[in-house]
């Protein structure tokens, strides 16, 4: 094992160009193993959890529900169904506070406490099914990509015939500042990570298998290295650099292709799974389980007790906050996610959902934001901007509204990780004008 | 030196023979009603009348196909002019000005967060619906003011927009870049408004705004014909607000507001015709 570890050290990294190397201060949660978060008074399961059409709901107020059972149902390909976290009964059906800064449509569930399983959920023994059934127990379970996006599974394992997949990446990269959720679940669980691996790369028939792990975690790598010898799934490890783990850079580092602009992954016949998301599809195909709880980092340096926690989506945040030993101050900033791409949120009083990574408590000194100067013309954003973009000219062009100049210079490929906007020295707001300027030019498109 | 005189003086002459012959030969007809009502039209190219700019509008009143009183910067006196080159009939629409139905400014109204970014309010509303806790309440970083192309719209010290009733020309461009739809076009002699745009119930809107309606009906009942209250908030029926201004007193909010007795607290704008001074 030393002798493999050591060779992969000497190795040069792969990578990608461009990027940036934020403090990645994950040494607060990174040694914690993940604790069981104890339930809540009551579960808050949003109905949109996911890109694509949000679920329906098809239970009643009043209702007992048992854990598994199915919340809301989905709607469209591109849509997955929702679950009871645990069983106990449907206090309502209505608009609670969304991670996403609205009101929308959930179902809120509270806990009698006993969490019964439904019995309707079986478990299948995966080598009887065909990649086909596979599919449809990682759609009914509501597997969803794990990473943050939370694209729905099972549409990523069911490519068209013309876009057959040859490469298969797993993403243990977990890039993001302060997260370890990722990191410990490699740890801890990598037989139910590699048991979905091999689901997947049985799905779609692949003929190479890479899991890649950014290089600051040598441990997860030894260990998955040493579990995958003899088979031919490969461990890479990769410069530790923000964005690694962004689809289109991993892709990069790790096949040395690109994503041709405006295409998707299967253009190149590769497919990119979260490793989180891989243990979901094994939890979902073997034991049909569905996806209703998740690791969750809750960390940063205004909470007492950062921890890994597992958790039942709909778990409010005033709920980790507490089981993390309360605030140790008054927090500068809520964000859901990582630092780079995550949302900040209004308050303690929404629901984690499939997509949360983390809870990041961060203090005012962290976020005293500067007041904007003008564009020097540095060109530090253009160096660091793994898209190879111009993001200073994408900005002033979408800072004027000329969209049609901004979608010149390639606006819609900007995938929105905010290393422009970390580097600028006069503290634009690259990113938000970017994406400003994407919106205008996406509202241009429907017009036309 | 002579030669050098002489042959650029020869060549600007044929030169001048040329223009001067292409220009009768290649001239492009133009009917003079439409030079004559471009000079009458104020040029400003805002778009108002539906036609990228004025001379498109020109085109159009002289083919016939148009309007006269579709320029609202022009006013009553445009029209009229233009009526007399065209040789037509024609009655100037009745003036309508903007008005920001909000007096909910950032020290008056609360904020849900601090927002840091693009001075932009159509980027600020696409972060979490914006940072006004109030769902309708002027965000205040000037989208409006910046769009304007007569200087019209003040932004004061505390991010509230403000329209000044003599300069703005009711081109409705400050509407159309509004994202919280919080300016309204309102008869230029209407000067009572209800300044607020929360539709929330009165307990709600007390939480987050000093200034806001809180659906009371006092002013429907201190002037019922002048008032009207649709889903919690007061607005003001123009066609019959003679007497709206006798509720401004009753207002336990006091959000209705006659202009000419003077513009939102924090402007600078003062009114050009000052109405009887009134007891607050």
């Amino acid at each position: 094992m030393c002798a493999a570890h050591n060779r992969l050290a000497d190795m040069k990294r792969k990578t990608f160009a461009g990027g940036i190397h934020p403090p990645d201060n994950k040494q607060w949660s990174a040694h914690l193993a993940i604790e069981d978060c104890p339930l809540p008074a009551e579960l808050i399961v949003p109905l949109a959890q996911h890109i694509g059409a949000p679920s329906v709901p098809c239970v009643e107020v009043g209702q007992q529900v048992l854990k598994g059972q199915v919340v809301g149902s989905a709607k469209g390909f591109v849509s997955v169904p929702v679950h009871a976290p645990t069983s106990g009964e449907v206090l309502a059906v209505e608009k609670r506070p969304h991670p996403w800064g609205m009101a929308l449509p959930a179902v809120v569930i509270r806990p009698d406490g006993e969490d019964r399983w439904s019995p309707e959920l079986q478990p299948a023994d995966p080598g009887e099914l065909s990649p086909e059934q596979i599919v449809e127990k990682v759609r009914q379970a509501g597997v969803v990509g794990m990473g943050g996006a939370a694209f729905p599974a099972h549409v990523k394992m069911s490519p068209p015939p013309e876009k057959p997949i040859k490469t298969l990446i797993f993403n243990g990269v977990e890039c993001e500042p302060y997260l370890t959720a990722d990191h410990r679940m490699m740890l801890e669980e990598p037989e139910r990570i590699l048991q979905g691996v091999a689901l997947l790369q049985y799905v779609l028939g692949v003929e190479r298998v890479v899991i890649g792990i950014e290089a600051n975690k040598p441990d997860a790598i030894a260990l998955i290295s040493e579990m995958c010898a003899g088979t031919p799934v490969e461990v890479i490890s990769l410069e530790v650099k923000y964005p690694q783990g962004a689809e289109k850079q991993l892709i990069n580092a790790v096949t040395g292709r690109e994503v041709p602009s405006g295409g998707l992954p299967m253009d190149i016949g590769v497919a990119v799974h979260n490793v989180s998301t891989a243990a979901a599809v094994a939890d979902a195909v073997v034991h049909g389980r569905p996806l209703i709880e998740r690791v969750c980092t809750v960390t940063g340096p205004a909470i007492r007790e950062p921890k890994n926690l597992r958790i039942r989506i709909g778990t409010l945040l005033s709920h980790l906050v507490d089981v993390c030993g309360g605030l140790a101050e008054e927090p500068g900033k809520i964000i859901l996610g990582g630092p780079m791409m995550g949302f900040a949120q209004l308050g303690f009083d929404v629901p984690a959902t499939r997509g949360t990574s983390g809870l990041l408590l961060l203090r005012h000194e962290d976020v005293d934001p500067q007041p904007e100067g003008p564009c020097i013309r540095c060109a530090r954003c253009v160096q660091a901007c793994p898209m190879n973009l111009l993001p200073t000219t994408i900005a002033a062009y979408a800072r004027r509204s000329l969209s049609a100049e901004a979608a010149e210079y390639r606006a819609m490929d900007c995938i929105e990780c905010g290393s422009c906007s970390y580097v600028c020295p006069s503290s634009i707001p690259l990113v938000q004008v970017i994406r400003f300027g994407k919106a205008a030019i996406l509202a241009k498109k429907r017009k036309e | 030196m002579l030669a050098a005189v002489l042959s650029l003086g020869l060549i600007g002459m044929i030169a001048a023979v040329a223009l001067g012959l292409a220009a009768k030969k290649f001239a492009v007809e133009v009917d003079p009603r439409e030079l004559a009502a471009l000079e009458v039209l104020p040029g400003a190219n805002c778009g108002a009348c539906g036609f990228p700019g004025c001379a498109g509008y020109a085109k159009a009143l002289v083919a016939g196909t148009v309007d006269l009183n579709l320029c609202p910067p022009g006013g009553a006196d445009v029209v009229t002019t233009l009526a007399r080159i065209l040789g037509v009939e024609a009655s100037a629409a009745a003036r309508e000005i903007a008005v920001v139905v909000c007096q909910g400014d950032n020290r008056r109204a609360q904020s849900r967060y601090r927002y840091v970014g693009l001075e932009d309010c159509t980027a600020a509303q696409r972060i979490a619906g914006g940072p006004k806790t109030c769902p309708g309440g002027c965000l205040g970083l000037g989208s409006c003011q910046r769009i304007c192309p007569f200087d019209a719209i003040e932004m004061t010290a505390d991010g509230l927009a403000v329209i000044s009733r003599e300069k703005c020309t009711g081109c409705r461009k400050c509407i159309a870049v509004c994202p919280r739809n919080v300016i309204r076009m309102t008869p230029y002699d209407a000067t009572v408004h209800v300044l607020c745009n929360s539709h929330d119930k009165g307990a709600v809107v007390r939480k987050y705004c000093q200034v806001g309606c809180i659906g009371c009906h006092i002013c429907q009942k201190t002037v019922p014909d002048a008032y009207q209250i649709d889903n919690f908030l007061a607005s003001v029926v123009y066609e019959h607000s003679a007497d709206a201004d006798e509720a401004i007193a009753k207002c336990p909010t006091k959000c209705i507001r006659d202009f000419t007795a003077g513009y939102p607290e924090g402007s600078s704008l003062v009114p050009a015709v000052p109405g009887k001074p009134r007891a607050a």
